[in-house]
């Protein structure tokens, strides 16, 4: 409680000083650490929006925004007192796929990986087909963690469920643990993993190596500095929020809501909840749309469009 | 007490197959040498370019490997449960056939396991699961268990070979080179037969024989339990440990019946395997059969009969996509050892052994339905424009290994037979005593 209270108080200031703090932990943090000090250093004039780590959205100069690799043990503990939630709003999705390619973009993902997926569900056949953005739901019962042999695949104090690449050994018993269809197998090495010289760390947006699963990881490098994940950030209809479930806040970079009271107001439920993994991602139903769901189609690749042909959906309508 | 003649004429029935390779055999091991071979190219294959080489994909990622995998572990459970029980109740009719059900149970242990690292992405990591592993894990009690089980059907193998390597050791006819007779003899562990000896080993063999057992029915519960503890529609099931348990017993029948008829042909062994084997052989395999079928029966009577909607797909596509494996490996596969060992006229030893060619196979057929079909039908449903992200197709390369692991499978029974006769020579030239029941006997030991 001390703790909120304090949170609440700090200022930008405080919130650099803390990324200090974050920084002695890192193994490759020198060059960093000098970037949050280095007053001399020009800017570029550029400002960007970041959420701090109270959840507050400040503009800060572009220049002073580094990606703060930490090591691999820094990274099995997670961001001391924060319970990330995200909010996603069905209502507002109309399969823009920016979510799906920023976030492949910023992961260095293959084409063929998605660690954001946006199906095409319909309940029931009466039911109203709708837009439907998956990441991975970071569950608080995580069975994927519970199956995993070697610990590669854990669950942190602040709710992020990761996977380190440098320990897994590609068993795969997780993705058939997981009842979302989350995780992604690297089947092979694929050119577009770039070459990484800095350490290892499973917070950084590395690309999985071959014979290693991956999945979305709500990007806590990005979360580190502020920053909302790449899906967050990148939704031209902001369909998705971002945020921390202790400090009752989600944004999508335009608006911020109390996260209890937008669940409240809109009826925000959890995918198969029956399942009891109790996920950290939250749905706002699909009512009051502002699309209807056919323009989901407009400028779709062939390829893309292609997937929704066997859905009830697909099959009734041209596509 | 062990009839001297009995035993030496059987001794010298074995000789020759001990004593040297015929060009036949030889051709045999071969072959079986180059489908190994194809394995081992598919399985460099499959490290220099990936597992993308394999059929597998995101949503199938287990695959023919994991089939085989749970197909040769229940070979070799079914291979324990039979040579222990048949053991401990001093079963006449087990003597000429205990050696193939102890040989069944660690030559496919040997070879099951591998399998399952076929999946695994990363071998080069696999030192892991001892550095890191997690007991949470149901993968770490599999490994826990299977390493156990080998040391434990290994020195059941051992006790129960070690009285015919002291008779080869002592066999002066056997014309074998000096270093094999050195090997016997070391193996034998000074054992001359005093009836101080022989109790000792028999009480060692009945531990052993209950050991195996125990852990056969846990091992392969472990196994099972992989797919249930997971929440995929299809798998997560609670009679999953007893269903496979008997699944496995089920094919291990099958196998051992065509192993008896094999080697019965090859090694003219008709005057010890007779028809009479392959009837209470037959009989043990129709009983599996019955609870076999009623165990699927009541697995997809209950899934279908609720008709949950994950269910309800899973099943869909079972009596769709999948009718003609699902017909072959759930009705055929129980009726036909039904009908052909339950009517007299049909009980020979070619229907009995057909049936068991059958058995077999459908049982393969039936692992191949638990695993593919249920990763096919997620909860969230696959919405992919790639068909082989949606359906799932072995490729060369994992038809290639499932070759070479029936290859080496009957290499190393090939080569076991050249060591140590493939019936219980020993056992064979005991004379049974007349005064005292099966059951009695076995009791007295357990005294």
């Amino acid at each position: 409680m001390k703790d909120k209270n304090e949170n609440k108080k700090s200022s930008r200031r405080q919130f650099l000083k803390k990324g200090l703090v974050a920084g002695a932990g890192m193994v490759a943090g020198g060059s960093l650490l000098a970037a949050y000090i280095d007053k001399s250093k020009p800017t570029s004039g550029e400002k960007v929006k970041v959420l701090t780590t109270e959840g507050e959205l400040v503009e800060v100069d572009k220049s002073l925004i580094h990606s703060p690799r930490v090591s691999r043990e820094e990274s099995h503990k997670g961001i001391p007192g924060r319970k990330f939630v995200m909010v996603i709003d069905l209502a507002k999705c109309k399969n823009a796929r920016k979510c799906v390619e920023s976030c492949q973009k910023g992961h260095h993902l293959p084409s063929s990986q998605e660690f954001m997926k946006v199906y095409l569900l319909q309940d029931s056949e009466k039911s109203a087909p709708y837009w439907f953005p998956k990441p991975c739901f970071h569950c608080d019962n995580p069975l994927c963690v519970s199956v995993c042999p070697v610990g590669a695949t854990y669950k942190r104090s602040d709710g992020i469920v990761l996977i380190d690449n440098e320990r897994c050994i590609g068993c795969k018993f997780c993705m058939t643990g997981c009842p979302y269809s989350t995780r992604v197998f690297a089947w092979k090495d694929y050119p577009e993993y770039a070459e990484d010289k800095e350490p290892y760390s499973p917070e950084a947006s590395s690309p999985g190596k071959e014979g290693t699963v991956s999945k979305c990881d709500f990007c806590p490098d990005l979360v580190r500095m502020g920053k909302l994940p790449y899906c967050a950030q990148n939704c031209p209809m902001g369909v998705i929020y971002f945020g921390d479930i202790d400090e009752d806040t989600v944004t999508n970079g335009a608006e911020t809501f109390r996260f209890s009271e937008l669940i409240r107001d809109r009826s925000g439920y959890r995918y198969l909840e029956v399942l009891g993994t109790r996920p950290s991602v939250y749905y706002l139903p699909p009512v009051e749309r502002q699309f209807p769901v056919e323009s989901g189609f407009n400028d779709l690749k062939e390829s893309v469009k292609n997937r929704f042909k066997n859905t009830p959906y697909g099959k009734t309508h041209k596509l | 007490m062990e009839n001297k003649d009995t035993k030496e004429k059987l001794l010298r029935q074995f000789a020759p197959q001990l004593e040297k390779v015929s060009s036949a055999t030889l051709v045999w091991i071969l072959f079986l040498l180059g489908v190994i071979g194809l394995g081992v190219y598919a399985f460099v294959t499959q490290v220099t370019k990936g597992h993308i080489v394999t059929g597998m994909r995101d949503n199938v990622v287990w695959g023919i490997y994991i089939v085989n995998f749970i197909f040769f572990m229940g070979m070799s459970y079914s291979g324990a449960i039979i040579s222990g029980t048949l053991q401990l109740f001093r079963t006449e009719w087990r003597k000429p056939i205990i050696r193939m059900a102890e040989y069944l149970a660690i030559i496919s242990l040997l070879i099951g396991p591998g399998y399952i690292l076929l999946c695994i992405g990363r071998l080069d990591r696999l030192y892991y699961l001892a550095l890191f592993g997690r007991i949470q894990s149901p993968i770490t009690w599999d490994v826990i268990a299977i390493s156990t089980d080998i040391f434990g059907c290994l020195i059941f193998l051992y006790l129960s070979i070690l009285r015919d390597i002291a008779s080869l050791r002592d066999f002066s006819e056997l014309k074998i080179p000096a270093w094999r007779k050195k090997v016997y003899s070391m193996l034998a562990l000074g054992y001359t037969g005093t009836p101080e000896q022989e109790k000792r080993l028999r009480r060692a063999t009945d531990i052993m024989a209950t050991m195996v057992i125990a852990i056969a029915i846990i091992v392969y519960s472990v196994l099972a339990w992989i797919f249930s503890v997971t929440l995929q529609p299809g798998w997560h099931s609670t009679i999953f440990g007893p269903y496979f348990v008997i699944a496995a017993v089920y094919s291990g029948t099958g196998v051992l019946i065509i192993a008896m008829w094999v080697f019965r042909k090859v090694y003219h062994l008709d005057q010890y395997i007779t028809r009479k084997h392959f009837v209470a052989m037959g009989v043990l395999m129709v009983v599996l059969a019955a609870l076999f079928g009623y165990f699927t029966f009541s697995d997809y009577l209950t899934k279908w009969y609720g008709s949950e909607k994950n269910d309800e797909s899973l099943i869909r596509i079972l009596f769709t996509e999948y009718y003609w494996p699902f017909i072959f490996s759930n009705y055929i596969g129980v009726l036909i050892p039904l009908l052909v060992v339950g009517i007299a006229k049909l009980r020979t030893i070619t229907n009995i052994t057909l049936s068991a060619l059958v058995v077999i196979v459908a049982l393969w057929f039936n692992r191949y339905l638990i695993v593919i079909p249920t990763l096919e039908s997620p909860y969230l449903p696959i919405q992919d424009s790639r068909p082989d992200w949606v359906n799932y197709t072995g490729t060369w390369v994992e038809f290639s290994l499932m070759a070479a692991g029936v290859a080496l499978f009957c290499l190393l029974f090939t080569l076991a037979s050249k060591f140590v006769p493939v019936m219980n020579v020993s056992e064979m030239a005991e004379i049974p005593k007349p005064e005292s029941s099966e059951l009695f006997k076995a009791e007295e030991s357990l005294l």
